[in-house]
């Protein structure tokens, strides 16, 4: 492709600019879910943008190539913060590591990714979401994913699901079948974070195996929807890891089902989300009105041990700016401003007059009218829309001194 | 009650063999859907509405959810690369994507190829450790050897049948292509009895995935 120099107004592909409609409805989005957060005792941190490529860079989950790099005045490698929990974990092991555990810990922020163009892909994009850090048990990823849940309908999110499932299966699992061949069990995992399944059912095709093991991996592809899919799970492995995962993913169902939230969520097995990163219960969140992922999350207890502190840990995040392009969200609406005009000599009245009104938690716009000729020509639209010169407002209010027939 | 599925069925070569699988599979589609020229064709008795388009946009419209599930050739699924679910291997439209020259082609110091799939081209010679120059071209890619554009041309190849008429040869075959069912993530999710339903149909007619 020929590059030519930007034009002045052009900026880099993948990044957007938020007007102030757009940013209303996107603070609403936001402050709704980290209020939501916080009422489940998340407290709100944040992290620089810049980010050292060696240890937050290369612990985060983003493959390497949609890491955006650079380097400082000192030739060391930087990245631009590609997700959050990698820097979350960062200051756990640090600033926080003294602090008593389970760590209840919430973010918002924009995150970064190179080479991701078109289809909800964007360079740079935000993140609402929380870890909760120190506690291993099926309470804690249950917690999570209703806090998910919760978010989710904070955010004006009408109709949902959850899709979750466990990496532990799927490693045991393949381990019991095919316990000689790493490379075929990353093969057979490969295909189903690609959604493969046609590829997924070639390779086994292709495998050494008996019939009857065939037919139960590709059975694996049907284990999708409520708690019988545990025991249908149960069946297809005796492998001590698979059941162990089954039994925590059972765990977890069960304090769903007491939160009352279960008829959101579906288990699915194929689910597993990067298998690199991710160590236990994986999920992701899918919208009505969006063709793309709202949410994501899972276990990951390795995480932690990459910054020195090996602490089991659990979490998602919202992709907010998606929530905002799909959902309508509750239509709040905005309050039209108050215009106060003045001339010179009523201009103390008229800012105090502004004063007063901001202070009970209006909005206000003031502007000087030398004389009667720069008076906005107001025009009543309804009872609580005034038009002056192209601009509305919710009321018109006028100290001067000179006479006018707006009065 | 059952939601509508949303289907990108792809204009040309493939309709005809798509429909007919559904009709195979007990799904009420017209006779003459693709000829009336509507480019949305709702079959509310099959519990479907399709999205008539070019094959090629067939897995971006699947990928941005504006349908739910499409059909497309494994062609256009490597070539486009987007994020979406293969569920099954249709096994209807099979041709296979190959590289093609003139019956003396000996590699040259700078080696072209032409074709109309620039991803899946460039892909195959940088895992064959070869240094090609791929040029992408829209038709007529036969044309490419005959005048001197390229040396070789990577395309697709049903019966073979026009590369003969004009003199050239298929050396190698790359992969195998049949048409695909694709379902977007979330519909998948959101609409998965409906999808799950329609793939056990479909399965009974082309056979149970045979893992032998």
């Amino acid at each position: 492709m020929k590059m030519s120099k930007p034009k002045g107004f052009e900026k880099p592909s993948g990044v957007r600019d938020y007007l102030p409609r757009a940013v209303t409805k996107l603070r609403k989005i936001e402050n709704d879910v980290l209020h939501c957060m916080s009422r489940w005792g998340y407290q709100q941190m944040m992290t620089p943008t810049l980010e050292y490529y060696d240890t937050v860079g290369v612990a985060s989950s983003t493959s390497d190539q949609k890491l955006y790099k650079l380097l400082n005045n000192r030739g060391q490698a930087l990245v631009l913060r590609s997700e959050m929990t990698a820097p979350v974990a960062r200051v756990v092991a640090s600033l926080l590591k003294d602090e008593p555990l389970p760590l209840r810990l919430s973010y918002h922020a924009n995150v970064f990714r190179a080479i991701e163009e078109e289809a909800g892909r964007e360079a740079e994009f935000f993140q609402t979401g929380v870890e909760l850090v120190g506690d291993d048990s099926p309470e804690a990823d249950a917690e999570v994913v209703a806090l998910a849940i919760s978010s989710l309908q904070a955010a004006g999110v009408k109709s949902f699901k959850i899709a979750m499932g466990h990496v532990g299966f799927l490693n045991g699992l393949f381990q019991e079948a095919l316990p000689q061949l790493p490379e075929a069990q990353e093969e057979l995992k490969s295909h189903l974070l690609g959604r493969d399944y046609v590829s997924f059912r070639e390779t086994l095709r292709r495998l050494d195996l008996t019939e009857a093991q065939k037919n139960e991996l590709d059975g694996l592809l049907r284990l999708r929807g409520g708690k019988e899919i545990c025991g249908q799970a149960l069946e297809l492995s005796d492998h001590p890891l698979a059941r162990h995962s089954i039994d925590h993913l059972c765990k977890v169902w069960e304090v769903l089902v007491s939160y009352g939230v279960s008829q959101h969520v579906l288990i699915d097995l194929t689910m597993i989300g990067d298998f690199s990163y991710y160590t236990g219960m994986t999920f992701e969140g899918y919208a009505a009105e969006l063709g793309f992922p709202v949410c994501s999350g899972g276990r990951y207890d390795n995480l932690l041990q990459q910054f020195g502190r090996p602490i089991p840990s659990t979490g998602f995040s919202l992709k907010t700016n998606r929530i905002l392009d799909g959902v309508a969200g509750s239509s709040e609406e905005e309050e039209l401003p108050i215009l106060i005009q003045y001339d010179a000599t009523r201009r103390k009245e008229g800012l105090e007059e502004a004063t007063r009104l901001r202070s009970e938690g209006h909005a206000v716009v003031t502007r000087l009218a030398a004389g009667p000729e720069e008076l906005e020509t107001v025009k009543r639209l309804d009872t609580d829309t005034i038009e002056a010169d192209g601009m509305r407002y919710g009321e018109i209010y006028t100290f001067v001194s000179f006479v006018s027939e707006h009065g | 009650m059952a939601q509508i599925l949303k289907v990108a069925m792809p204009k040309g070569r493939i309709y005809e063999k798509a429909a007919e699988l559904f009709r195979q599979a007990g799904l009420p589609i017209p006779p003459d859907g693709e000829a009336s020229r509507k480019l949305v064709i709702p079959l509310p008795e099959a519990g479907m509405e399709f999205i008539l388009a070019k094959p090629v946009d067939v897995p971006t419209y699947v990928e941005y959810g504006v349908a739910d599930i499409g059909i497309v050739g494994k062609d256009v699924l490597l070539e486009e690369d987007r994020d979406v679910y293969e569920l099954l291997d249709l096994g209807i439209a099979r041709c296979r994507m190959s590289i093609i020259g003139l019956p003396n082609w000996q590699p040259g110091i700078q080696q072209r190829v032409a074709t109309k799939y620039p991803n899946v081209a460039s892909k195959y010679f940088r895992e064959q450790g070869q240094q090609v120059e791929v040029v992408k071209l829209n038709g007529s890619i036969e044309l490419a050897p005959l005048i001197g554009l390229a040396d070789r041309i990577v395309d697709m190849v049903e019966t073979g049948q026009t590369l003969r008429d004009n003199g050239l040869i298929e050396m190698k075959s790359i992969f195998e292509i049949t048409s695909r069912l694709v379902a977007n993530r979330v519909s998948y999710r959101m609409k998965n009895e409906e999808i799950q339903q329609l793939c056990d149909r479909l399965q009974a007619v082309i056979g149970e995935p045979n893992l032998r």
